[in-house]
């Protein structure tokens, strides 16, 4: 308890002293994380809007896939990407082991799965009260892909809020193929992992609670946004 | 795209015949209303007349051409309940003008204006009251400028100020050249409109005649127990 009254103290003090180093690991982290979920974003929409509207044999067997690979193991992913990465991997040549690049790799393969798999469920839900409609207007697949993505983005913010949060809180996968090298690829989490193994546990709890308090935000803002949208029947 | 000839139309889900046989040829009419008790199969005659569902077996063929993508893309239809997009009253229209490569704002606003929504455009959709979402929806199948329009009830359990909106605005289309096929109850509105009916029972055809054949001469027990208003079982 003492521990966390400290933690909360320090955190305080470590946010209002503008402490360079504390700013640069929270940049690094929100660059990583938020640029992975971006690309997820652009790709898992695409795949769970046409998971959403199409129809093919073995569609179930993809889908039992996509969802199966929300529970993609960090350590796994990291490893993965390591090995593409590493001097004797297939993209070795490309020199990104070690780089936010790498870390933003990883963490896009990480929650790739999981917004296409949260998307395709919100959308198949809006394609089912959309369906006979468009049928109806012949509306084209790709224009009726754009149309659900749309009409659901006030819901579809909560998808990317579920992939920021997982980005931004793993650390299996960027302690592996970033190092946590100071001013280079330490990200929040990977310097939590730090202090605590060097036993400073008040700075690893007070970044922690400075984590905490980003994701706090972050999750306000979208509520606010997606209640805002509700009361104008848009969501 | 008329005329309009089926042979032997027949859907059966899991085992049942819910459209039984349907022969049924529609030439020069321009408002045809279908008629029938609950459970006839008007919606579903529907559906497969403008291809959202397959038939289990027949055929239709809309100025010669069998059912397909092409045939649909000339048509539109009106559904019981409106299924509007999570947007504008403007954005709702102009969805379906783009389909058409047709999305000017004057042309939407035309379309608006014609359905009385022009004050309206910049609200969401799903807050207009049901007349007014009924008439967006119309609006809708407008902009796609169909050669056949199809409404399944649209004016159920509208108010009657509603209804007269809708009327009007089938008038128009159907002087404009629309040939409109009609799903109604109302035996008022059917003798308002029509010039056609086509009278299902059970799935079936029981009678097709002009509008003012029917009303005063239905051959079909089944149409003259529904004209009185008897209940059949």
């Amino acid at each position: 308890m003492q521990d966390l009254g400290q933690a909360f103290n320090l955190a305080i003090r470590l946010v209002w002293s503008g402490d360079a180093d504390l700013f640069e690991i929270i940049g690094l982290s929100l660059r990583v994380s938020l640029t992975a979920m971006v690309i997820a974003c652009l790709t898992g929409l695409s795949i769970g809007a046409a998971l959403a509207v199409a129809r093919f044999p073995g569609r179930g067997a993809v889908l039992v896939a996509i969802n199966a690979l929300m529970g993609l193991p960090p350590v796994v992913v990291g490893l993965l990407v390591y090995l593409h990465f590493s001097r004797a991997g297939p993209l070795g040549w490309m020199g990104l082991l070690y780089t936010p690049t790498a870390m933003i790799v990883a963490q896009t393969v990480l929650i790739t799965p999981i917004i296409a798999a949260l998307s395709r469920q919100v959308l198949e839900d809006l394609h089912n009260e959309y369906a006979e409609q468009f049928r109806s207007l012949s509306v084209p697949g790709h224009v009726a892909m754009g149309a659900l993505i749309w009409d659901a983005r006030y819901s579809l913010l909560t998808v990317a809020l579920a992939g920021f949060g997982r980005a931004v809180a793993e650390v299996g996968a960027v302690i592996i193929v970033g190092g946590n090298i100071d001013h280079l690829t330490r990200v929040m989490t990977t310097a939590i992992a730090l202090e605590t193994s060097k036993g400073d546990l008040s700075l690893a709890l007070a970044l922690g609670i400075v984590l905490l308090a980003i994701a706090l935000t972050v999750n306000a803002l979208v509520m606010m946004l997606r209640t805002t949208a509700g009361r104008y029947a848009y969501a | 795209m008329l005329p309009l000839a089926v042979e032997g139309l027949t859907l059966e889900v899991e085992g049942r015949r819910l459209i039984d046989a349907i022969d049924l040829a529609l030439k020069d009419i321009s408002l045809t209303v279908v008629m029938g008790p609950n459970g006839a199969g008007k919606s579903l005659l529907l559906r497969l007349l403008h291809g959202l569902i397959a038939p289990t077996a027949g055929e239709i063929r809309w100025g010669g051409m069998a059912m397909g993508p092409a045939v649909r893309k000339r048509q539109a239809m009106v559904f019981q309940r409106p299924i509007l997009l999570r947007r504008s009253v403007a954005a709702n229209v102009a969805f379906a003008l783009k389909l058409n490569n047709d999305a000017t704002a004057d042309r939407r606003d035309e379309l608006l204006s014609l359905v009385g929504l022009l004050e309206r455009k910049r609200q969401p959709a799903r807050l207009l009251s049901g007349g007014e979402q009924q008439r967006l929806a119309l609006a809708r199948a407008l902009a796609t400028s169909p050669e056949v329009l199809f409404l399944d009830e649209p004016t159920a359990s509208l108010d009657p100020a509603s209804v007269l909106v809708i009327e009007n605005i089938l008038s128009q289309a159907r002087s404009a050249g629309t040939k409109i096929v009609f799903v109604t109850h109302d035996v008022g509105q059917a003798k308002r409109l029509a010039e056609d009916i086509v009278f299902l029972d059970q799935g079936r055809l029981a009678e097709h005649a002009s509008a003012s054949e029917f009303f005063a001469n239905p051959e079909s027990t089944a149409a003259q127990a529904y004209l009185e208003g008897r209940i059949v079982v």
